[in-house]
């Protein structure tokens, strides 16, 4: 157990030339806009970054609460970054709230810029101190930058007459403004935007420049002492070519517009309001001219029965939610499944069961997805990995579904879909397009059309209604292989159940091989993975291979069918480990698929794995 | 229903060779004979007529129906006619659905198809009890109904369908009867107006609910029993010895005698098929004090939700360029070397 001794020696999260800064203050501080803007001036100093939003659940909880406190993490270097960072190293805290819960993740040694002025007598009762932890001793440990930045800001907006309430909403400009000294960076992609966002009233959009302004200047003439100097990240090495932040909500959306696109379809979009996959309902209802037509039905159901509907009138339908929404689509699922339509049902996950914790993440629905409807209805599954990989799987999710005539669960989560990664943008034209050809050919005189009819893939024939000579009737009521008439007979239904399984599993012949992240088919352990837990996954692999261990990384895209090779490759490997944020699922799928000794690490706090908890395993896994 | 080119049909250019299993003597083969002989009457075409429907006795009868057809699941038919039509608003839309499936399992799609105005014809068989699962009491059942599953009688009051479109917002409600002649008049009625053409069909299921509309559908006492409502004709029943007017007191309605033809006399209304508040009360009359309102009792177009729907899209698109490259570069850039 060499692993406790090394996890506390090493105090930085990841190698160095990096830096983790967290924001934490009440929910309605604007924390998450604070951290969205400091990403956005990082992204555009050059430097690779991942970010971690982590919000409760209230829209504004009671001011000064613990459960009230909104974080958002930054970790961003010079070299690849592939997670948000394990432990801040920069903790800035709006109120003794926002200190009290984050205290515990800051590296020793670290940062902490504090709000002295919100530090009341009331606000330190609420957290839960009898003393001011600013004032007695208890921070030692770190440093400690202790400002009153409620007042300071009071006073750098003073000129524009707002009031008190409205004056202190600047506050995290004030904060952001110093946090861009203390890195260096530019503050005019910030002047732009709030322009931009209050052009129609620049009253406000004045003053939280001036209190971004007075925020930065606070740094550059207050004298801060020694460890307070500006820090520079040199620029990450990159591949060459443009690039964006993006979100996994906004990749998924813009992926879906491209891979309608792509099939030459018109694209529809039925959702209802569910967190953490409301925004992808939001970015599609502003893309109506790319063919897009967004519906808000009145219930998850109606939400999937109406993309059933329209992929049946010829469209791509797409519908999507989270966990508990995609429990209440099962059925439909089923019938999308049985009358072998296109659909792509989009499940950003949350922690369960039941409403479980609607703003943090889980990667609990994988047994929802693989086995979650009633018969024998398996779907094809696709897992994405981060928001950049999330463009290119909601384009696979199109093609399998129009190639093979079958609805496709691409599962996200909710920590991908918040979270926000440089993007290098692709270039549209390398995509291979996937045109659907709708049947039309009218049977001839005695002839009938029969729509289970199959192709090479066993994928049957899509009929648009309003085709001449074509009328047929569909149903989630079992039919005859060779007519299309309803037809309960034992070897029909033994028949039917049996070929679309097989459809299903023919899609394996249509997606790559299983790759090896890092590593080689011939290490001790591989840790096999699937979704966001890829970054920190990533990470304790490099770790631990540059120790010198054995370890290999193998990330699953393709969840069902699992991709042909990877059996053989599983059983290469003398131990397979394989974390998650769920009690087991793909464990047990890979167990029931391969016969293979994999075995579990389980996380479900509602947070994602660190990286020194995996590496902990890997150590663990490699000595016992 | 919208503007299509008529097309020359006939009965038989509607009737599947599917063999028709509902039980013998069901209600529901007049009705579809009803349609079926409608349809050429329409000028509707078989390849743009699509039929959905959700679970139950009625929800077989897209397989009859040598139109496009999709028999859905348990309650969502209107989910799946709003993708249609959204789809292609071509495409003339009906759905079927029966008491448990359009007011229990899927009331909450049917409140919503109404009052969004989806462009369709809903054709809602009430038999008041379930049949497909052998008999037991339904939404629409009247309290004390004996089944299976309320062996001493249900205790829960049934819901008006009728009243509930209406309060949900329907532009077009009519009432009718499977065997009555009447039928396919509705029919042509609903799919003449823009917009959800809701229509409450007594059926009559001979297994399970033998005869419970026996009290205003028979034909002997039809007369006294039935109200026929007919645009701009007074509200007459009992060959026209009765007729319905207004309590100015209760703002209810009442049944007057008419002595003498003198309906106006007697101060009976005239049917004004977009009289809301009309609409509700003849919905709401209490049958055996009052006759049963029949035909078509409320007809008051509005927009429907496609053509919103496809008004919206194409004004947002406008002047804008679809161009995908420029989409997902949008937001800060920058350029790596």
């Amino acid at each position: 157990m060499a692993s406790a001794a090394q996890t506390i020696e090493r105090n930085k999260p990841e190698d160095s030339g990096n830096v983790v800064v967290r924001f934490a203050g009440d929910s309605g501080d604007g924390m998450q806009l604070t951290g969205g803007q400091f990403t956005l001036s990082t992204a555009l100093a050059g430097n690779d970054l991942a970010t971690f939003p982590d919000f409760p659940a209230e829209i504004r909880a009671p001011q000064g609460t613990l459960f009230g406190v909104s974080a958002f993490q930054i970790n961003f270097g010079s070299r690849a970054i592939r997670t948000a960072g394990d432990a801040p190293d920069v903790l800035v805290a709006m109120n003794p709230a926002a200190l009290k819960t984050n205290l515990a993740d800051l590296v020793e040694g670290g940062l902490i810029i504090a709000d002295s002025g919100s530090f009341s007598d009331r606000n330190l009762s609420k957290a839960g101190y009898d003393e001011n932890p600013l004032e007695d001793g208890s921070l030692a440990k770190w440093q400690l930058l202790s400002l009153d930045m409620s007042q300071m800001t009071l006073d750098a907006v003073k000129p524009f007459g707002l009031g008190n309430k409205e004056a202190l909403r600047c506050k995290n400009m004030w904060t952001l403004g110093l946090a861009l000294w203390l890195f260096d960076r530019s503050r005019q992609p910030i002047v732009d935007w709030l322009n931009a966002k209050f052009a129609k009233n620049p009253v406000i959009a004045e003053a939280n420049i001036a209190a971004l302004n007075a925020g930065h200047a606070y740094g550059e003439t207050a004298e801060l002492g020694v460890g307070f100097a500006p820090r520079s990240l040199d620029a990450a090495p990159a591949a060459p070519g443009l690039y964006r932040t993006i979100t996994g909500a906004e990749a998924i959306s813009l992926g879906l517009v491209a891979g309608a696109k792509l099939a030459k379809l018109p694209m529809f979009f039925g959702g209802y309001p569910i967190t953490p996959a409301s925004a992808i309902l939001h970015h599609l209802s502003r893309l109506k001219q790319f063919g897009v037509t967004t519906f808000q039905a009145e219930d998850e159901i109606a939400a999937i029965g109406a993309a059933i509907g329209a992929s049946y009138a010829g469209s791509l339908g797409v519908t999507s939610s989270s966990g508990p929404g995609i429990a209440l689509k099962g059925e439909a699922m089923g019938l999308a499944f049985i009358t072998e339509l296109p659909l792509v049902i989009v499940n950003s996950q949350r922690g369960g069961p039941s409403t479980g914790l609607p703003t943090k993440t889980e990667q609990s629905d994988l047994y929802q997805a693989v086995y979650g409807r009633n018969g024998d209805a398996p779907l094809p599954v696709i897992a994405v990995r981060s928001p950049s990989d999330a463009f290119e799987c909601a384009i696979e999710a199109c093609r399998i579904a129009t190639r093979f005539m079958t609805p496709v669960m691409l599962l996200t989560d909710g920590y991908i879909a918040n979270a926000a990664e440089p993007w290098k943008i692709p270039d549209v034209s390398d995509f291979d397009e996937f045109p659907v050809e709708f049947y039309t050919a009218a049977p001839g005189e005695g002839e009938k059309f029969n729509p289970y009819q199959r192709d090479e893939k066993l994928a049957r024939p899509w009929v648009k209604p309003g085709t001449p000579g074509l009328m047929h009737r569909i149903g989630g009521i079992e039919k005859s292989s060779s007519s299309g008439n309803i037809d309960y007979s034992p070897a029909n239904h033994q028949a039917m159940t049996d070929i679309r399984a097989q459809k299903v599993l023919n899609v394996a012949d249509d997606i790559p091989d299983q790759e090896i992240e890092l590593g080689d088919a011939t290490d001790t352990l591989a840790l096999v993975g699937w979704g966001s837990t890829y970054g920190p996954i990533h990470q304790a692999v490099n770790r631990a291979r540059e120790k010198g261990q054995s370890v290999a990384q193998i990330h699953i895209r393709h969840i069902w069918p699992l991709p042909k090779n990877l059996g053989e490759l599983l059983k290469g490997f003398d131990k397979i480990l394989v974390p998650e944020m769920n009690k087991g699922q793909l464990k047990t799928v890979l167990r029931d698929q391969y016969l293979v000794d994999a075995q579990p690490l389980n996380k479900v706090s509602g947070q994602p794995f660190r990286i020194r908890e995996i590496e902990a395993a890997i150590d663990e896994a490699l000595d016992g | 229903m919208n503007d299509m080119t008529p097309v020359e049909t006939t009965l038989k250019d509607w009737e599947t060779d599917q063999e028709v299993r509902w039980c013998p003597g069901c209600g529901d083969y007049a009705i579809l004979k009803a349609v079926q002989r409608t349809m050429p009457d329409l000028g509707a075409d078989p390849a743009n007529t699509v039929f959905i429907s959700g679970i139950g006795c009625s929800s077989r009868f897209p397989y009859y129906m040598e139109t496009y057809g999709f028999h859905t699941i348990h309650g969502r038919a209107p989910t799946v006619a709003t993708g249609v039509k959204l789809a292609n608003p071509d495409l003339d839309v009906w759905i079927v659905t029966g008491d448990g499936d359009g007011l229990s399992i899927g009331g909450n799609h049917t409140m919503h198809v109404l009052r969004r105005n989806l462009d369709c014809q809903i054709l809602l068989f009430n038999n008041e009890i379930y049949g497909l699962t052998k008999g037991q009491y339904s939404p629409t059942s009247r309290s004390g109904t004996r089944s299976p599953s309320t062996p001493f009688g249900s205790v829960d009051r049934p819901i008006s369908p009728c009243a509930f479109a209406l309060g949900s917002g329907a532009r077009f409600i009519a009432r009718g009867i499977d065997v009555h002649k009447n039928l396919g008049n509705t029919f042509k009625e609903a799919h003449a107006h823009r917009g959800a053409s809701f229509i409450e069909i007594f059926q009559n299921c001979i297994v399970y609910n033998e005869d419970v509309f026996e009290d205003f559908v028979n034909k002997k006492t039809a007369p006294e029993t039935q109200v026929w409502a007919v645009h701009g004709e007074p509200l007459l029943f009992a060959n026209g010895e009765k007729g319905l007017a207004l309590d100015a007191d209760t703002l209810e309605l009442k049944v007057v005698k008419v002595i003498d033809r003198d309906w106006q006399g007697a101060g009976v209304m005239i049917h004004d098929q977009t009289n809301r508040s009309l609409a509700m009360l003849l919905v709401q009359m209490p049958f055996g004090e009052f006759p049963m309102a029949l035909g078509t009792l409320y007809n008051d177009p509005a927009p429907t939700f496609d053509a919103a729907v496809m008004a919206q899209n194409a004004a947002a698109s406008e002047g804008k360029d679809a161009n995908l490259q420029a989409l997902i570069s949008q937001g800060q850039t920058w350029t790596v070397e």
